[in-house]
């Protein structure tokens, strides 16, 4: 085994990694078009479901079904953005919530109706179990392979949107979205785009988080509360918040179960509560 | 918001003559009161369910007061609620079962929870609100999940024994001391919040709604209205919770949990937030149809409330009452 402090820490890393997956896209949605999308985990289950009946129905690699979970509830999001949330991106925070609770208790609805309230088992491929042996410290395989999938995705959405004319004019949208639009950006497909990578995100994290959390129909609001802490701990729009507020709640979250077990849950709502209280606009927000 | 009641700015009156106008009683809220009494004699087998009705009716009241009056989005009302149902079924059962003082404390100990929390709520506003209620709701639901000792955990409090309302009618097995006691409790603090509402401060709260930035400019402390109808509306929903648990004598965590501030929240706006009766009517009609369809197992019964949302936001933007006053002024002015 690690030492605890050290081990401790890298799986809060590797958790952390897996709640900025989960939350990057609704960092960047919610920064855009102040969309409150308490659905974004519905999406973030169906990815998971999506991997488990590959794997289990289909007898796919695991590998191979992580760009489909990506895929599909990306094309998902999309047809439920094109119908149903589009019309609400004027209303109140109060409509968009309920919009979404109610798509949320569908998604779980649906999901016990067609894969039953159990955990969904699956079998990891052999070179992703078992751990290493690293200058005498014990690494999980799983959770290093979630480390680097994470650092990637953060340094691949980074890049994209520093250096692509497609970032640019995300970023133009996150800041001022009239202004933008007054330039002669289509803001609305910008978004549209946006917001199925976004999910996409989410799924592949829903798929990745099987083998740590387990999935059952009641992920879609177990993790919703997770990534509105993140979201609103890092401040919208920005996905250096975003990883600094999923690494800050992934570790405190870790450190707090296996320090102060009694304490529970307690730790994430406090840090939250402080980081609010400190900063309302969030870590890295800037309204 | 998009929480439209009657026009505050008729023509020709002066603000007097419209509070006034609001305090008035139509005959239709009388039949609404007397057809509260028909459970009596229609349905005597019903009571029970009658009594959960009122006690949902005066939290979903509660919250009404607070969003659809002052637009404040809480995820976490819940928190008040369980928080009264605690205090209450704790008092009585380390021995002091009278059930009107144990409601007035645990309305006052609801009150000061709002009355604590009700300064952070006012520092904020949109996203960061929602998260702060929500996070101050999960926070007590883990309190009180640890804190087994007091609240027995997740097995809920058990051994709650009230003593007879008033020193002679105990509680019976059909509810009727139930419903007759939430009913009374329903209706008067129906009547607070309904002088409440219908007074300069109950205005001030929907200028508030309205237009946060106008309302300090015309000299009105939105801070000091907020932190006051928070405290109410806290107070109001520990009587409600008060109410469930000596009227059933248990307490669950489930009363203090997210999913029943979610519910709440639909029932409110499936009546129509920022309408006295929303809240009352939502809480029936939700009620009576988890009653029909309890046969069904409740994960899909979900699936008929996550419908029920979509179609209410998407069709039925001011809820049912909204709806029915649409109507209403529509047959008007063709006739």
């Amino acid at each position: 085994m690690l030492p605890p402090a050290l081990g401790v820490l890298f799986d809060g890393f590797a958790y952390g990694m897996l709640l900025f997956l989960l939350s990057v896209g609704m960092t960047v949605t919610l920064g855009m078009m102040n969309f409150v999308n308490l659905a974004h985990c519905a999406f973030a289950m169906l990815g998971g479901y999506v991997t488990v009946t590959l794997m289990n129905r289909f007898g796919w690699p695991f590998f191979a079904t992580l760009p489909m979970a990506f895929l599909i509830s990306a094309f998902v999001s999309v047809a439920f953005e094109r119908v149903l949330y589009r019309r609400l991106y004027r209303a109140s925070d109060l409509d968009q919530v309920l919009l979404t609770i109610g798509i949320a208790f569908i998604s779980v609805a649906a999901a016990a109706w067609f894969f039953g309230t159990i955990q969904q088992p699956i079998q990891m491929p052999s070179y992703l179990r078992g751990s290493l042996n690293f200058f005498g410290l014990n690494i999980s395989v799983y959770r290093l392979f979630l480390v680097g999938t994470g650092l990637a995705v953060t340094l691949l959405l980074a890049f994209a949107l520093e250096y692509t004319r497609f970032g640019a004019q995300v970023r133009a949208a996150v800041d001022n979205q009239r202004m933008a639009r007054g330039l002669g950006i289509n803001v609305d497909r910008t978004f549209a785009v946006t917001f199925a990578v976004g999910s996409g995100f989410a799924g592949l994290g829903g798929a990745l988080a099987i083998e740590i959390v387990g999935l059952d129909p009641s992920f879609a609001f177990t993790y919703l509360v997770y990534v509105l802490i993140v979201v609103s701990v890092g401040g919208l729009g920005s996905i250096a918040g975003s990883f600094a507020a999923a690494t800050l709640i992934g570790i405190s979250d870790i450190a707090g179960k296996y320090y102060v077990p009694q304490l529970g849950a307690f730790l994430i709502y406090l840090v939250m509560i402080a980081v609010l209280m400190w900063r309302p606009a969030g870590l890295f927000g800037r309204r | 918001m998009a929480t439209a009641d009657t026009p505050i700015n008729a023509p020709g009156q002066t603000p007097h003559q419209i509070l006034a106008a609001g305090m008035r009683w139509r005959p239709i809220e009388i039949v609404f009161w007397l057809a509260a009494l028909l459970p009596f004699v229609v349905a005597p087998d019903y009571l029970v369910l009658a009594s959960q009705i009122a006690i949902t009716a005066l939290f979903a009241l509660s919250l009404d007061l607070i969003l659809g009056y002052a637009g404040i989005v809480s995820l976490g009302h819940a928190a008040f609620f369980g928080g009264g149902a605690y205090t209450a079924g704790i008092i009585a059962k380390a021995g002091w079962g009278e059930p009107l003082s144990g409601l007035l404390i645990a309305a006052i100990v609801a009150g000061i929870f709002g009355y604590a929390s009700s300064f952070i709520i006012a520092r904020f506003r949109h996203l960061t609100l929602i998260m702060m209620t929500l996070g101050l709701g999960l926070l007590l639901h883990e309190a009180a999940n640890s804190a087994g000792w007091l609240t027995g955990g997740s097995d809920g409090l058990q051994g709650v024994r009230m003593w007879p309302l008033l020193g002679t009618f105990s509680f019976d097995l059909w509810g009727k001391v139930a419903y007759t006691y939430s009913l009374v409790v329903l209706f008067l603090l129906f009547l607070v919040a309904r002088r409440l509402i219908n007074s300069p401060f109950g205005l001030a709260l929907r200028g508030i709604r309205e237009n946060p930035t106008r309302m300090p400019a015309i000299g009105a402390p939105n801070n000091a209205h907020i932190r006051k109808i928070y405290t109410i509306a806290a107070a109001m929903a520990g009587a409600a919770g008060a109410l469930l648990a000596q009227t059933t004598e248990t307490v669950s965590l489930e009363s203090l949990g997210f999913q029943r501030s979610a519910e709440i929240l639909v029932m409110l706006v499936l009546g129509g937030a920022g309408r006295l009766y929303g809240g009352l009517i939502g809480a029936l009609i939700f009620m009576v149809a988890r009653d029909q369809f309890s046969g069904i197992n409740p994960q899909y019964w979900y699936f008929w409330i996550g419908i029920l949302l979509v179609v209410v936001v998407m069709f039925l933007p001011n809820g049912v009452l909204g709806g029915l006053s649409r109507l209403t002024s529509l047959w008007r002015s063709r006739s």
